[in-house]
């Protein structure tokens, strides 16, 4: 039983897989006969979709090719817009990197500071919970006026929706240390210092990572975002670029490599949580 | 009935051989620990005070070991908080060796009811963290080896890397106990520290603290609501009414020999008496102590001292214990708590 259950998962990942490029591969078969189509539509998708040999959507082979193609020469750059996608994924990831450890070193000392204080933490809330839900997108003109440059708003759009998980967990897990640990402290006389180090740190750094893992997440799901409208660089580039090529293949090809490098990110942070979680 | 119990403890009071003078504590010069008129009152809905408890008058000499007896609710804890300087009261002082607290200090440890232990430490760690906070300019060797002695005492040598979660509720409350110990305080604040464990490691954990008192002749303040406990380890047991404006009723002075054990403990005359004692006042009289103190001439700044213990070689007549046989007793601890 432990040994059927512990296989029964992947086995039917693999098999919903292969259903799932079965069924597209299917859909995306030539069609036998031939269509008559309007000469100026058949110009712009190309003479084999238009006449119903193929659909103008990629088969599963289409796009295999596609990656292994990329795979192979990842990182070329043969004009601004004709980059390789590891470039393209690299400068994402730089902007959202840069934005996110700025978040961090804001957020997670002012959260420790309204954590530690009720009134701050009061007198803040109403001013977080108007800035929370506001898209980051949103920021995105006033960045543009004020800064001047579009790879620096990108950034700060990255910096803006990183920062409140982050603030909101860190000002959580400070506030509910609990109390009996803090009165440890104090009966130890431990200095504000150390008892900010020693005890509230570790006690709250479970909350902490959470809110960065949050935070990494939309950082990731933004970027895509902010990168077609700043334009440049960057997968989200990449994506509306090929999206003017028409070339579904390659857009395909970017969807999957933001979903893997989301789910690393992801998966990172989720280990580091664990380095820092106790058991109660 | 109140007239039966007056005059039993007439009779106690009045023994001329007693071995502990009546008033012993305002005798001697220099208590640890000087309580006196501490009051906490919490403002009402309708703006009048709520008086959890006045007038609270006790102190603990160098090496006394004493109990707090009474029911949830009757602020035990809070005067345990507000002599580890947790709590701020509103009203009165607390003196330790002659200078009144401004707040938490070394001096005085606190064992916590839920251990309070650290689960992101290792018991060493625990200990550690103490041992350095009171030392600050030791180095790492020297606090492990001051840390170890300690594990040592409360028998933990060989899980000094454990987690507080792989350890059990004794094994947790020991370190507790090895980390109140280790920062070689002038006392030790115990609230309820066996009352989450099961009765067996209960029993091994209070025979421990009897022997760990008695090898560092340690004094303890230890707040409790297990009448038995109380006896094995108490010298002297305070005694407090309920709440609201709850006081000390009186001090009973535990007269079984200093080497008691929970094993034989109950063999002894005096333990008897002193058991029916304490159960009779946690059941009857901490209700109704304002009605049998009005006619007493009771003086909340001095208790009235008590030794049940004796009351059986004094003339009190043995019909003024009411007709609880001592088996009956024991469930209605149960109900009280």
């Amino acid at each position: 039983m432990g040994r059927a259950s512990r296989w029964a998962a992947p086995a039917l990942s693999v098999l919903l897989l292969l259903l799932f490029l079965g069924v597209w591969h299917a859909a995306t078969l030539p069609t036998a006969g031939q269509q008559v189509v309007d000469a100026e539509y058949a110009k712009l998708v190309g003479a084999a979709a238009a006449t119903g040999q193929k659909t103008a959507f990629p088969s599963p082979a289409d796009l295999g090719a596609k990656l292994w193609q990329h795979l192979k020469e990842p990182f070329y750059d043969r004009g601004p817009n004709d980059k390789g996608v590891g470039v393209q994924l690299a400068y994402s990831l730089a902007r959202v990197l840069a934005g996110y450890f700025l978040a961090a070193l804001v957020a997670v000392p002012v959260g420790f500071l309204i954590g530690m204080s009720p009134t701050v933490y009061r007198a803040l809330d109403p001013f977080i919970q108007v800035l929370k839900p506001i898209s980051p997108l949103a920021w995105m003109p006033l960045a543009l006026f004020t800064l001047k440059d579009s790879s620096i708003s990108a950034v700060f759009v990255i910096f803006i929706c990183s920062l409140w998980p982050m603030l909101i967990n860190t000002a959580f897990g400070v506030a509910s240390v609990r109390r009996e640990w803090l009165n440890v402290a104090k009966t130890l006389e431990v200095g504000p210092v150390r008892k900010a180090f020693r005890v509230i740190l570790p006690a709250a750094a479970p909350t902490i990572m959470t809110g960065m893992r949050i935070s990494i997440g939309i950082a990731w799901l933004v970027i895509v975002a902010a990168e077609m409208l700043v334009g440049g660089t960057g997968i989200g580039y990449f994506v509306w670029n090929e999206w003017n090529n028409l070339s579904i293949t390659n857009i395909l090809a970017a969807i999957l490599a933001i979903g893997l490098v989301g789910m690393v990110l992801d998966q990172m942070l989720a280990r580091l949580t664990k380095l820092v979680t106790f058991p109660e | 009935m109140g007239n039966g119990q007056l005059g039993r403890r007439a009779g106690v009071v009045t023994i001329p051989d007693s071995p502990f003078p009546i008033h012993a504590v305002e005798a001697m010069s220099d208590p640890l620990i000087r309580v006196e008129g501490l009051a906490k009152r919490f403002a009402g809905r309708d703006g009048a005070h709520a008086t959890v408890f006045e007038n609270i008058h006790f102190s603990i000499e160098p090496g006394e070991f004493v109990c707090l007896i009474g029911h949830s609710g009757c602020g035990k804890t809070t005067i345990l908080n507000i002599l580890a300087g947790l709590e701020p009261a509103t009203d009165g002082y607390v003196f330790v060796g002659g200078r009144e607290i401004s707040g938490p200090s070394l001096d005085r440890a606190v064992i916590f009811q839920s251990h309070a232990l650290m689960p992101w430490l290792t018991v060493m760690g625990n200990v550690g963290f103490a041992v350095s906070s009171r030392w600050r300019d030791w180095d790492r060797a020297r606090v492990r080896a001051h840390c170890q002695k300690y594990i040592d005492l409360v028998t933990l040598a060989g899980a000094e890397n454990k987690r507080p979660a792989e350890l059990s509720g004794g094994m947790k409350q020991r370190v507790g106990i090895a980390r109140a110990l280790a920062i070689q305080p002038k006392m030790l604040l115990m609230d309820e520290p066996f009352s989450a464990l099961d009765a067996l490691t209960r029993g091994m954990l209070q025979e421990e603290a009897l022997r760990i008192c008695a090898e560092t002749s340690q004094t303890v303040f230890m707040i409790t609501h297990d009448v038995d406990e109380a006896i094995l380890l108490a010298d002297r047991i305070i005694l407090m009414t309920n709440a609201p404006n709850a006081k000390i009723a009186e001090i009973v002075v535990n007269t079984l020999p200093r080497n008691r054990n929970r094993h034989d403990m109950h063999r002894h005359p005096h333990y008897y008496r002193i058991r029916n004692h304490l159960i009779e006042f946690l059941v009857d009289r901490s209700r109704a102590f304002d009605e049998e103190s009005a006619a007493s001439g009771y003086d909340p700044r001095h208790p009235p001292l008590v030794r049940p213990g004796l009351a059986g070689d004094s003339p009190a007549p043995e019909h003024s214990i009411p007709a609880r046989p001592p088996t009956a007793a024991k469930p209605l601890v149960a109900v009280v708590k």
